[in-house]
């Protein structure tokens, strides 16, 4: 054993390495990392792993609904772990199903934003001047609502869907997303190495990108880990409200709008589970996200 | 000075303007709400009529024409599902979701300044660790998910409080209020617990930051070696030195507990302002959702402008600055 570890560290580890062994020090971000793998795991392997699928009809049974969490279904053969709900659909692959779409609508508008969101940032942070103002003065009145509030003015204009509330979530979030490239890949353009980009002849454009862009990456990937936390919740809070997602591909918030009438006369199941499964979701990249900050900060040394 | 402070307004009012233009070509797209409001079997030509007595036929530059002489006579049209001015549907609903946003104020200050001091006095211990923990918990948690926890546990099962509703009010200056009577108060505890748990997690981490800064100041050390007591130590030489941004963030922070409350009015049937936005929205009740978009964004940036003005007002180097 001792032999190995000397040698590992005799061995220059890459960076890969060193953030990774920055990032496990911290024993409850390792646990959330592990939980958020799971999770992801289990969202793509939802249709294996669910004991039913929830948008076959013919599997679903109204002689099923509202069971108790283990209880066992009548006309099929199978328990409900976590329950049926009023359409006598399972809970636990509604839970399934629903961490899918919740995951995939967050990091799909969060990857759209980061995309939008740099390239206003980096274009702010090299144009300077009148365009740097005129851009950052667009991103403070966006910043200074709130989100659920431009959330629900964008599906109140767009309608609902799966496509439009992807807008409004990108819509949402490009603004952050500006200016923290804008304030990064503004410190850098200001340092030697880029003047001396400019200086040899390199086209602006080329310097951005392949110079002063990949210096911004660490704050970006703390940046999207947030953002992608905080669309799920955007997304799920809409969804409740009725705004967001249509029914048929209900997503955990809107699981757990449907589940609010039931709780009312004790049939907690319905919304609970779909809940614990969001609030894990989102406490989970959380918790990574704050670590990443903490391990591709050099300056913090641990 | 005051060119800046006619610089500010000229910036707010240009705000509100372009969010009006936004709102209202933005609501404008929307399907045709005009068939929500005639009869089922109401034909063409009573549809047309219809249409046109509301100006819906109008085109768009047209309404919004309309719609701006007639705001800023203080007239933003009449709800389609209500047939009462919008304006006046808003301001109905006003003190109630006042009334929420102002309690789950107080709560934040007044669990998250003590529950912050705490921690931050003694950094690295237990205590902290818990607290920090628990403040991440409340910045992450969907607060719609924390308020139908609340409600099944101290409404269906123990019973302590109401589910939803606002239950009876008092009047205060021709106001009504729910917190002057113990019935009402049990109505309000729910929802202001579930608004505020964003703002206590956001103010306990402000303070802890706060107070483990001014912890090892010199004076805090002078204070202590003199004899000082813990509590008058924290009142007198912490408290006043932390208190300032923290103040400032609440002040900014009360237009969002505004705008959030649309989520807390809807879960507990609170018959506030943001509860009439919600049903506006899926009502496709247009100017009650224009309206209520142009009264709050009129609150958040006249908030914003106040904040600013007492910036400048309370710290000379901004204004050397502007100079």
């Amino acid at each position: 054993m001792t032999s190995t570890s000397a040698q590992e560290s005799a061995s220059p580890a890459t960076p890969m390495q060193l953030l990774l062994r920055r990032f496990l020090r911290n024993r409850v971000a390792t646990a959330a990392a592990l939980l958020l793998l799971l999770l992801i795991l289990v969202a793509l392997l939802a249709p294996v792993l669910s004991p039913q699928n929830p948008y076959d009809l013919s599997m679903v049974s109204f002689m099923d609904a509202e069971q108790p969490p283990g209880g066992v279904s009548v006309a099929h053969q199978m328990h409900f772990w976590l329950g049926s709900d009023g359409a006598g659909r399972d809970i636990l692959s509604s839970i399934l199903y629903g961490l899918r779409i919740s995951l995939g609508i967050g990091l799909a508008s969060a990857v759209v934003a980061l995309f939008f969101g740099t390239c206003i940032g980096l274009l702010a942070a090299y144009a300077g001047g009148r365009v740097d103002a005129m851009l950052m003065r667009i991103v403070d009145i966006q910043l200074s609502i709130p989100t659920v509030l431009v959330a629900l003015i964008l599906l109140a204009a767009l309608g609902q869907g799966v496509d439009k509330t992807l807008m409004a979530l990108v819509l949402v979030q490009w603004a952050t997303f500006a200016r923290n490239v804008r304030g990064v890949a503004q410190v850098e353009r200001g340092k030697e190495y880029v003047e001396a980009a400019l200086g040899q002849g390199l086209p602006a454009r080329y310097v951005m990108l392949r110079h002063v862009l990949p210096n911004c990456m660490a704050p970006l990937i703390v940046t999207t880990t947030n953002q992608i936390a905080s669309a799920i919740t955007l997304e799920a809070t809409m969804s409740f409200l009725g705004i967001g997602l249509p029914q048929t591909r209900p997503s955990l918030g809107l699981l757990i709008s449907n589940g609010f009438d039931y709780m009312l006369s004790n049939q907690y199941w319905i919304s609970v589970f779909p809940g614990l499964a969001l609030v894990l979701l989102v406490v989970s990249i959380s918790l990574v996200g704050d670590q990443l900050r903490v391990a591709l900060n050099p300056k913090l040394d641990l | 000075m005051i060119e800046m402070l006619v610089k500010r307004t000229q910036q707010s009012l240009l705000v509100v303007f372009i969010m009006s233009l936004i709102a209202f070509v933005g609501i404008n797209l929307v399907g045709n709400p005009i068939y929500l409001l005639v009869a089922p079997d109401a034909t063409s030509v009573e549809i047309a009529q219809a249409a046109h007595t509301l100006g819906l036929d109008l085109p768009v530059y047209q309404q919004y024409g309309r719609f701006l002489f007639n705001a800023l006579h203080g007239d933003l049209g009449n709800s389609f599902v209500f047939n009462q001015p919008a304006v006046s549907l808003i301001i109905e609903r006003m003190p109630a979701t006042f009334e929420l946003a102002l309690m789950a104020t107080l709560l934040s200050f007044f669990i998250g300044v003590p529950l912050g001091m705490w921690a931050g006095l003694r950094p690295g211990s237990k205590v902290h660790k818990l607290t920090m923990g628990l403040s991440i918990l409340g910045v992450t948690i969907p607060s719609f998910w924390l308020g139908l926890i609340l409600i099944l546990v101290f409404a269906v099962n123990l019973g302590w409080f109401p589910s939803g509703g606002r239950g009876p009010t008092t009047n205060l200056f021709g106001i009504p209020v729910s917190f002057l009577n113990l019935e009402g108060l049990r109505f309000l505890c729910l929802p202001a617990m579930t608004l505020a748990l964003h703002n206590i997690a956001l103010v306990m981490r402000m303070t802890e930051a706060g107070t483990r800064e001014v912890a090892v100041q010199e004076y805090i050390k002078f204070a202590r070696a003199k004899g000082v007591g813990a509590i008058r130590l924290m009142l007198r030489h912490v408290a006043p030195n932390v208190m300032i941004p923290i103040i400032t963030m609440m002040g900014l922070e009360f237009g969002h507990l505004i705008a959030f409350s649309l989520i807390t009015e809807t879960i507990f049937a609170w018959p506030g302002m943001g509860k009439l936005i919600v049903d506006s929205v899926l009502q496709l009740d247009r100017p009650v959702v224009v309206a209520y978009l142009m009264v709050v964004l009129i609150l958040f940036v006249l908030i914003n402008f106040v904040v600013d003005v007492l910036y400048l007002i309370l710290d000379p180097r901004l204004r050397s600055r502007s100079q």
